[in-house]
């Protein structure tokens, strides 16, 4: 079942990168410049992503205390607001800035092909495995 | 104002996707960690994670091919930069992590604090980056 989950959850979330724009650099980068001519469009992405799951969380899941196929519901296992927490946020923040792409919408609109997009998203796999080192570096 | 249909119910198609991967699969739909997780070689339950991904892949192209809606098919930042653009996203999602989702959604739905200045933070420093590319430099 976990894999048919999965297969369902996973067409969801492309299919919504697609139909919520967060696809297109140029919408992300309209809606992050705020001193620009402001597309505030990609704030309804998240009203609609948090009215949905927000009121799921709280009803279904957190009163059930753990998934349907009785695996922990695997969240809330760090709760402090550290160092790396900033620094890493910040990182993403200005690779985010810089291109219009995070990694969802790299991954659904990876069957585009595009030479540039199989670049950005070469370099964020280098980045995943580099994290580590970095990570002990900071305190 | 005009209300952003798509986008409104682009997000509540990820809030679904979201839900029903925490509650079916106790697992959080977080791109960054779900991907980055895939290269550690200790990690037991890969095949969810592909399986994850590769439908997304898939319902990025369905949704651009009926729907007519547009995947880019090419981006205006040079190769170089986006090569930049991408390893900061990867370096700094698996330092912090998370992104867009993993902290965006799914964190900040569960009023996780950490997930709440996550978010703050990488909008933020987001719009400051843009600010002084296309109004500074």
């Amino acid at each position: 079942m976990v894999y048919v989950v999965s297969l369902i959850a996973g067409l969801l979330f492309g299919v919504g990168m697609v139909i919520s724009g967060m696809v297109l650099p140029d919408k992300v980068l309209a809606f992050l410049d705020i001193a620009g001519e402001w597309d505030m469009s990609l704030a309804f992405v998240m009203g609609g992503a948090l009215g949905v799951f927000a009121p799921c969380y709280w009803w279904l899941i957190k009163p059930r205390g753990k998934a349907i196929n009785d695996q922990a519901v695997n969240a809330n296992s760090n709760l402090q607001v550290d160092s790396r927490l900033i620094i890493g946020a910040s990182l993403f923040g200005i690779g985010w800035g810089v291109a219009g792409i995070c990694p969802g919408p790299a991954f659904a609109s990876l069957s585009a092909m595009n030479p540039g997009l199989l670049i950005f998203i070469a370099f964020m796999l280098v980045g995943f495995l580099l994290a580590p080192v970095i990570n002990r570096q900071i305190k | 104002m005009e209300i952003p249909w798509l986008a409104l119910l682009g997000g509540a198609l990820l809030g679904a996707s979201a839900s029903l991967l925490l509650l079916f699969s106790g697992q959080v739909a977080g791109i960054s960690g779900i991907a980055s997780r895939l290269l550690r070689r200790t990690q037991a339950d890969k095949a969810w994670r592909i399986i994850f991904l590769a439908a997304m892949v898939l319902g990025g192209a369905v949704a651009a091919n009926t729907l007519n809606l547009a995947i880019p098919t090419e981006y205006d930042a040079p190769y170089w930069l986006l090569a930049i653009a991408g390893l900061l996203v990867g370096l700094g999602t698996a330092i912090g992590n998370g992104c867009t989702s993993g902290h965006g959604i799914c964190g900040m739905g569960r009023g996780s604090v950490r997930s709440i200045v996550a978010t703050g933070t990488f909008m933020l420093v987001a719009a400051l980056t843009v600010f002084i590319i296309r109004h500074l430099l």
